[in-house]
C-alpha cells in the first residue's frame, strides 16, 4: 500500500467517524462514547505500561476519584462541571503524586501488586463513604455545557469524549517525540543506563504515573457527566484489570493501541452479550469466562498486541533527513596533562569477598590509560565505583578537583564522566538516533508542557544535529533511524560509545568496547579514540584484546584479585613476568 | 474496648488468621518454586467451601464438570506437547496422571448426585474434587510460558481469576453460602469462650505448618522443591525437572488451599467471587514474609487476621481498606529490604 | 574405540551474533581434554550448549547418542553432567543435602547412593568435616569441591567442568586440579575448560585453543604447553 493511499484512507476513516452522529443509530453513538472515555483510560496505560514499563492494575481507581471529586461538586454543591474537572484534575493529581511516590520504589512484581492494593482500598472507600452515596452513588449529575448550550444528547458529548481524546492522543504523541519522552521510552531495561545519562529514573517514573492518573480523571469526569451516575461498580480491581487488557490487546507500546484495544473490546463484550443467550440462560457468567480465555490465549500467543500485525502491512513512509543546526554549548575541557581523576585506596567488599582492594591511580587530562586483567579481577567493579553505579566501601575518588567518592550516577553524568557498559545497555526498540540522543538528555533543558505543545522543536533541532554528529564520527551515521537491537553486537557497542560522547564529557569511561568488533572495526575505534584523545577527551578503557589495548594507550594499568599488580607503559607490562602468570596462570 | 472484648476480638483474629496461614503458605510455595503469584489460589478455597456447601444440600457441585474440563484440555495439552517432541510413549504416563487421576473423585461426585453422602465422607470427597485444579491450570495455562518474566505470569493469574469466578458464578449461582459446622462444642477457659471450630482451624495451621516443614526438611521430593526455589538452575543440572516440581507444588498447596476452604466455609458466608478477597489479604501475610520465608508468612498471616479482627471491631465496613492498606507499607519495608540488582525490567512482550 | 563425545560444527548464536562458530572436539573415554582461551573466546557458551542449555546448531554426540534435543536433565540420567562456572549450589541447605540431591537422577538406588555419599565424603574429607553446614558459608574451595562431589554424586561418565580454577587462590587452584586428575580413576572422562592455561595443560591429555569462538590451535597437552602462539593468545604480539 503506497503512503499516499494509506493517508487518504486514514483520514477518510477520521472523517466518517467524526461524521458519526449524523449517520449512526443512537446504540451505536453510546457505544462509541464509550469507546472513547476508555480509550482515554487505555491511553493512560499504554503510556504507563505500554511505554514506561509500570505494570498498574489501579488506573480505574483514578477514574473512580475523578468521577466522585466531579459529582460531589455538582450535585452537592450545585457547581459547574467544568469547575467539577478542574477539582477531578486536582485531587487525582494528588492522590497520584502521593500514590506514586510510594507505590514506585516497589521493584519487580511487588509494583503492580501494590497497584491493586490501593485499588482495592480506594474501591471499598468509596462504596463506605456516605457524603458519595455509599454502595447506591450519586445521581442526578449535570451534563456539560459549553455557555448555554448544554451537552445533553449523546451526540453532542460524542465530539467532547473524543474532542478529548484526540487532544490527549496529540499532545501524549509530541511528549513521546521529545527530550522527556525518550527519558520515559528508555525507562524499562534497568535503571542503571538510565541514571548514568543523568535521568532520574524515579522523577520520570512519577510524572509519567501522574499524567496517566490524569488521562484516567479525564475520562472519570466524561464519564459522570454522560451517564449522570457515579457508583464504586466501574472502578472496582476488575475494571482495572480491563484497562490493562485493552492496552495490551490493542498493543501496547502503541499509543493507537489504546484506541483498538478499547474498541475492540468493547465490542467484543457487546457483540457476545448478543450472542451468548442463544446458547444459553447464562448469559453474563459466561462471557466472563469466555473473555478471561481470551485474555490467556492472547497472552500465550499474542502478547504484542493488534498494532505490531498492523503495522507490517502499513507502508513506511521516508523519514525526515536530520539537518544540521547549530551546535549544542560545549564544555571547556581541562588542560592537557592536569590531573583529571584519582583514585585512592577504593574498597569494595561483596559478602566476604574483597572484590576491590585498596586500588589507587591517576588519569591526567587527554591521556588514554587501559585498565586490564584477567577474569575476574575487578575492572569492571572498579568502573561501576568510579561511575557511581555501585556505592564503595572505603576509598576516595576525586575528578577535577571535586570529591564524587559516594555520589550518585546522575551527579557523576553531570560532573562530566560519560560511560559505556561491559554487557551493552540500550534502547533495542529504539533507533540509533533516539538512542544517542538520550547522551544529550543533560546538555537539555525542554520540559513536558513545552514538548506537547512543540515549543521544543528549536532545542530538539540542535539535539538531533548534535546526535547525527555523533553517529557519522562512530561510522553509524549512514542509517540512523534503523532499530538499534538489528545492530550486531559490536556495532551496539560503538553505538554505546556515540551515546557517551553525545553527553560532551570530559572523561569518557569504556568498558569493553572492542569485544566483538571485527578487525577493521577495532581499528576504527582506535583511530576514533586517539581523535578523541587529539580533541583533549580523557579516555579510561577495559580491555581484554591486548593488541588493541596495547597499540592504543599511553598507560596501562593491570589488576588481578582485586588488587593493582603493575602500572606502566605497554612494553614494559607486557614483558612484567607478573603479569605473564596473572594471565596465563600458574602452576604453584 | 474492655479486655474482655480484646480478648476475643483476639481469639477471632487468629483464628481467621490461621486460615491465612494455609493460605499463604500455599501461595508462597508456588511462588518460590515457580515464580508465579497465583492469584486464582483464593478461588480455590472458596470453591473448596462452595463444593462441600453444595454437597450438604444435596446438589452436584458444579466443580465436577470443572474438574472433568480441565482434565480434557490438559490432556490434550500434553499430548500434542509429546507428539511434537517425539515422545509417543510420555503420552500414555501424562493422560494419566493429568486425566484419569482428576477424574476419578470427579466421576464420584458425578454418580452420587442427588444422594446424600454421609458427612464423613464428603469432607474428603470435596477436597479430592478441587485439588486437582491447581496442577490442571498450571499445565494447561501457566507451563506454556513458564520461562516468561515475572510480571507476564502475574498478568496471566489474574486473567485465570476473572474465568475462575465466573465459573463459580455459573455453577453456584449468586447467593452466599455457609456449610455445616465441623464440630459444635464450646469451652470455656474462666471468662471467655472458645468454639472447637476455632482451635480446629488454628490447630491445622499449627499441624499442616508442622507437615510441610518436616517434607521439606526429611524427604527428598522436599528437599527437591527447596532445592529448585532455591536455585531453579542448579535444580535442573542434577536433574531435577521443573516441570515436575511445579505440578508438586501446585499439588501440595492445593491441598492446603482445600482444606482452608473446609475449615473457613462454617465460619464465613462465601460467594462465587468471596476467594479473591481472601487470596488477597492472605497475599498480604505472605508479603511479610517476603514471599520466600514460611516462618515470616506464619507470622504475617496472624497479624492479617488480627488486624482485621480488630479493624471490623471499629467499623466492618472499612476493614478491607485497613488490611489492604497495610500491603503498601509493608511491601515498600520488604522492597527496600531485599538485595536490588538492576533488575532487567520484565516486558509484557516478553 | 569409539569416542565418548563428538562434537560437530557446532554453532551457538546470541541474536545476530555468533559466540561459537563451528566448533568440534573429539574425547575417548577416559580422557580429560581441556579448552583453553582467553576470556570473551566463548569457552562457557560452548559448554552451556553442548550441557543443553542453549539452543545450538550442529551435532553432540554421546556415547553414540544424538543428544540433539535432550534437555539437561535428561543429559544428567544419562550420565552426562556439568559443573557451571557460577556452581549453581542450593546455598540454604547444608553440605549433605546438596549432595544428595546430587544423586536425584539415581534416585531409586538408594543404597548405591548411600555409597557414593561415603565415597564423595572420603575423596573430599573437609566436605566431610562440613556436612551439616550450609553451602553458603563454605569458602570459595570448599565450594568448588561440593560442586565437584555433587556432580560425582550422580555418577557421570562425562563430566563438563567451567573454569573450576575461577576465583580460587592458587594453591587451591593446584588442589582442585589434583582432584579433578584423580577423577580419572574412577573411569570419569572430563572436558575442561579453563582460562588458567598452564595449570589446564598440566592436568589434561588433550587440549584445544578457543579464540573468538573458533578452535584455532590443538594438539597433546604437553605440546600445547610449550607453543609460542599459546602465550600470544592471552598477552598479545610476542611476548
Amino acid at each position: 500500500m503506497k503512503v499516499g493511499a494509506a493517508r487518504v484512507l486514514a483520514l477518510a476513516a477520521i472523517a466518517i467517524l467524526a461524521a458519526a452522529p449524523l449517520w449512526a443509530a443512537e446504540f451505536t453513538i453510546t457505544l462509541l462514547n464509550y469507546i472513547g472515555i476508555y480509550a482515554l483510560v487505555a491511553l493512560g496505560v499504554v503510556l504507563l505500561t505500554g511505554v514506561a514499563g509500570l505494570t498498574s492494575f489501579g488506573q480505574a481507581a483514578f477514574v473512580g476519584i475523578g468521577a466522585y471529586a466531579t459529582g460531589w461538586l455538582t450535585t452537592v454543591h450545585g457547581a459547574s462541571p467544568w469547575l467539577g474537572l478542574l477539582l477531578a484534575l486536582g485531587v487525582t493529581g494528588a492522590v497520584a503524586t502521593l500514590l506514586g511516590a510510594v507505590t514506585l520504589r516497589l521493584g519487580g512484581h511487588f509494583l503492580p501488586l501494590g497497584t491493586i492494593a490501593w485499588g482495592l482500598s480506594l474501591y471499598f472507600l468509596f462504596g463506605n463513604i456516605d457524603a458519595l452515596g455509599g454502595h447506591n452513588g450519586m445521581t442526578g449529575l449535570p451534563p456539560i455545557s459549553i455557555g448555554s448550550i448544554s451537552l445533553e444528547p449523546d451526540g453532542a458529548v460524542f465530539y467532547v469524549i473524543w474532542g478529548a481524546l484526540a487532544i490527549a492522543t496529540i499532545l501524549i504523541a509530541n511528549l513521546l517525540e521529545s527530550r522527556q519522552g525518550r527519558a520515559i521510552r528508555s525507562l524499562r531495561g534497568g535503571a542503571v543506563m538510565v541514571e548514568s545519562l543523568g535521568i532520574s529514573v524515579f522523577r520520570i517514573r512519577l510524572v509519567t504515573f501522574v499524567l496517566a492518573a490524569l488521562l484516567a480523571a479525564v475520562s472519570g469526569w466524561l464519564y459522570a457527566h454522560t451517564s449522570r451516575f457515579v457508583s464504586p461498580a466501574p472502578f472496582d480491581v476488575r475494571m482495572g484489570i480491563e484497562y490493562l487488557f485493552m492496552a495490551i490487546l490493542g498493543g501496547s507500546g502503541y499509543i493507537l493501541g489504546a484506541v483498538i484495544g478499547a474498541a475492540l473490546l468493547t465490542l467484543l463484550q457487546n457483540a457476545l452479550q448478543d450472542i451468548v443467550p442463544h446458547f444459553t440462560s447464562n448469559g453474563s457468567q459466561i462471557e466472563v469466562i469466555v473473555f478471561a480465555v481470551i485474555y490467556v490465549l492472547a497472552l500465550q500467543f499474542a502478547r504484542g498486541g493488534v498494532m505490531p500485525f498492523v503495522l507490517r502491512y502499513l507502508p513506511r513512509g521516508p523519514k525526515p533527513a536530520i539537518a544540521h543546526a547549530e551546535p549544542l554549548p560545549r564544555r571547556t575541557l581541562p588542560q592537557a596533562g592536569s590531573p583529571l581523576l584519582a583514585v585512592e585506596g577504593l574498597v569494595k567488599r561483596f559478602g566476604g569477598l574483597e572484590a576491590v582492594s585498596h586500588v589507587g591511580f591517576e588519569v591526567r587530562a587527554g591521556e588514554i590509560v587501559g585498565l586490564i586483567g584477567p577474569n575476574g579481577a575487578g575492572k569492571s567493579t572498579v568502573f561501576n565505583l568510579i561511575t557511581g553505579a555501585l556505592a564503595s566501601d572505603d576509598g576516595r575518588i576525586t575528578f577535577l578537583d571535586a570529591d564524587i567518592t559516594g555520589a550518585g550516577q546522575r551527579r557523576i553524568a553531570a560532573a562530566g564522566i560519560a560511560r559505556t557498559f561491559q554487557h551493552v545497555k540500550l534502547r533495542a526498540s529504539m533507533s540509533l538516533i533516539d538512542n544517542v540522543l538520550l547522551g544529550t538528555y543533560l546538555r537539555t533543558r525542554s520540559g513536558l508542557l513545552r514538548a506537547a505543545l512543540r515549543l521544543d522543536r528549536a532545542e530538539e533541532a540542535r539535539a538531533r544535529s548534535e546526535a547525527f554528529l555523533q553517529l557519522e564520527r562512530v561510522g553509524l551515521g549512514a542509517n540512523p533511524y534503523d532499530q538499534a537491537g538489528n545492530l550486531p553486537l559490536g556495532r551496539q557497542r560503538i553505538l554505546e560509545v556515540a551515546r557517551a560522547l553525545a553527553a560532551d564529557p570530559a572523561l569518557i569511561v569504556l568498558d569493553e568496547p572492542a569485544a566483538g568488533l571485527s578487525r577493521p572495526d577495532k581499528l576504527a575505534l582506535a583511530q576514533l579514540l586517539r581523535a578523541l584523545r587529539e580533541e583533549g577527551v580523557t579516555v579510561l578503557l577495559v580491555e581484554h584484546d591486548m593488541e588493541f589495548v596495547m597499540g592504543l594507550v599511553d598507560r596501562v594499568v593491570v589488576m588481578d584479585f582485586g588488587c593493582k599488580l603493575v602500572e606502566g607503559p605497554p612494553a614494559a607490562v607486557r614483558a612484567d613476568p607478573r603479569v605473564q602468570e596473572a594471565y596465563l596462570g600458574s602452576v604453584a | 474496648m474492655t479486655p474482655d472484648i480484646g480478648l476475643i476480638l483476639g481469639i477471632d483474629g487468629v483464628a481467621t488468621g490461621s486460615i491465612y496461614v494455609l493460605v499463604g503458605l500455599g501461595l508462597v510455595l508456588i511462588f518460590s518454586v515457580t515464580r508465579i503469584v497465583f492469584v486464582p489460589f483464593g478461588d480455590i478455597v472458596a470453591f473448596s467451601a462452595l463444593t462441600l456447601a453444595s454437597m450438604q444440600l444435596g446438589r452436584m457441585p458444579g466443580t465436577v464438570y470443572l474438574v472433568a474440563t480441565l482434565a480434557l484440555v490438559a490432556c490434550l495439552v500434553v499430548a500434542v506437547h509429546h507428539w511434537r517432541r517425539g515422545e509417543p510413549r510420555r503420552i500414555v504416563r501424562g493422560v494419566l496422571g493429568y486425566g484419569a487421576l482428576p477424574l476419578i473423585p470427579a466421576a464420584i461426585a458425578w454418580l452420587l448426585a442427588g444422594t446424600s453422602l454421609p458427612e464423613w465422607a464428603q469432607i474428603p470427597l470435596a477436597i479430592a474434587l478441587v485439588v486437582p485444579i491447581g496442577p490442571l491450570i498450571e499445565r494447561i495455562a501457566l507451563r506454556p510460558i513458564a520461562d516468561a518474566s515475572v510480571l507476564l505470569l502475574l498478568v496471566v493469574s489474574v486473567a485465570l481469576t476473572f474465568g475462575l469466578s465466573g465459573l463459580g458464578l455459573l455453577f453456584f449461582g449468586p447467593e452466599g453460602f455457609r456449610t455445616k459446622p465441623l464440630t459444635n462444642e464450646v469451652f470455656r477457659f474462666g471468662a471467655v469462650i472458645v468454639t472447637s471450630q476455632t482451635l480446629l482451624m488454628v490447630a491445622s495451621a499449627a499441624v499442616f505448618s508442622l507437615l510441610l516443614f518436616l517434607f521439606f526438611e526429611h524427604t527428598l521430593p522436599g528437599k527437591a522443591l527447596r532445592a529448585t526455589a532455591i536455585n531453579r538452575l542448579g535444580a535442573r543440572i542434577v536433574g531435577i525437572r521443573p516441570g515436575s516440581t511445579a505440578t508438586l507444588a501446585f499439588l501440595l498447596a492445593s491441598l492446603l488451599g482445600a482444606i482452608s476452604g473446609i475449615l473457613i466455609g462454617p465460619v464465613t458466608t462465601l460467594y462465587y467471587d468471596s476467594g479473591f478477597i481472601i487470596g488477597l489479604k492472605a497475599f498480604v501475610g505472605a508479603i511479610i514474609g517476603g514471599l520466600v520465608s514460611y516462618p515470616g508468612t506464619a507470622v504475617g498471616a496472624i497479624l492479617v487476621g488480627l488486624l482485621e479482627s480488630f479493624a471490623s471491631f471499629w467499623n466492618s465496613a472499612l476493614k478491607e481498606v485497613a488490611v489492604f492498606s497495610l500491603l503498601i507499607p509493608v511491601m515498600l519495608w520488604r522492597s527496600l529490604s531485599l538485595a536490588r540488582v538492576d533488575e532487567e525490567d520484565a516486558e509484557i512482550e516478553g | 574405540m569409539r569416542p565418548l563425545l563428538e562434537i560437530a560444527d557446532l554453532r551457538v548464536a546470541y541474536g545476530k551474533v555468533e559466540a561459537v562458530r563451528g566448533v568440534s572436539i573429539a574425547m575417548e573415554p577416559g580422557q580429560i581434554v581441556t579448552v583453553i582461551g582467553p576470556n570473551g573466546a566463548g569457552k562457557t557458551t560452548l559448554l552451556a550448549a553442548a550441557a543443553g542449555l542453549l539452543r545450538s546448531r550442529g551435532k553432540v554426540v554421546y556415547d553414540g547418542h544424538d543428544l540433539g534435543r535432550l534437555d539437561v536433565e535428561e543429559r544428567v540420567e544419562r550420565g552426562f553432567c556439568l559443573v557451571p562456572e557460577s556452581r549453581e549450589l542450593f546455598g540454604d541447605m547444608t553440605v549433605a543435602d546438596n549432595l544428595l540431591l546430587g544423586a536425584y537422577a539415581r534416585r531409586r538406588n538408594g543404597t548405591e547412593v548411600k555409597e557414593s555419599l561415603q565415597h564423595v565424603y572420603g575423596r573430599f574429607p573437609r566436605l566431610a568435616e562440613r556436612r551439616r553446614q550450609k553451602a553458603q558459608t563454605l569458602s570459595g574451595g570448599e565450594r568448588q569441591m561440593l560442586a565437584l562431589g555433587r556432580a560425582l554424586m550422580a555418577r557421570p561418565r562425562l563430566l563438563l567442568l567451567d573454569e573450576p580454577s575461577l576465583g580460587l587462590a592458587p594453591l587451591m587452584v593446584r588442589e582442585i586440579l589434583r582432584i579433578v586428575a584423580s577423577l580419572r580413576e574412577l573411569g570419569v572422562s572430563i572436558l575442561l575448560v579453563e582460562q588458567n592455561a598452564r595449570a589446564a595443560l598440566e592436568t589434561a591429555d588433550y587440549g584445544y585453543v578457543l579464540e573468538t569462538g573458533e578452535i584455532t590451535n590443538q594438539g597433546p597437552a604437553a605440546v600445547l604447553a610449550k607453543d609460542a602462539r599459546v602465550v600470544a593468545t592471552y598477552l598479545g604480539g610476542s611476548a
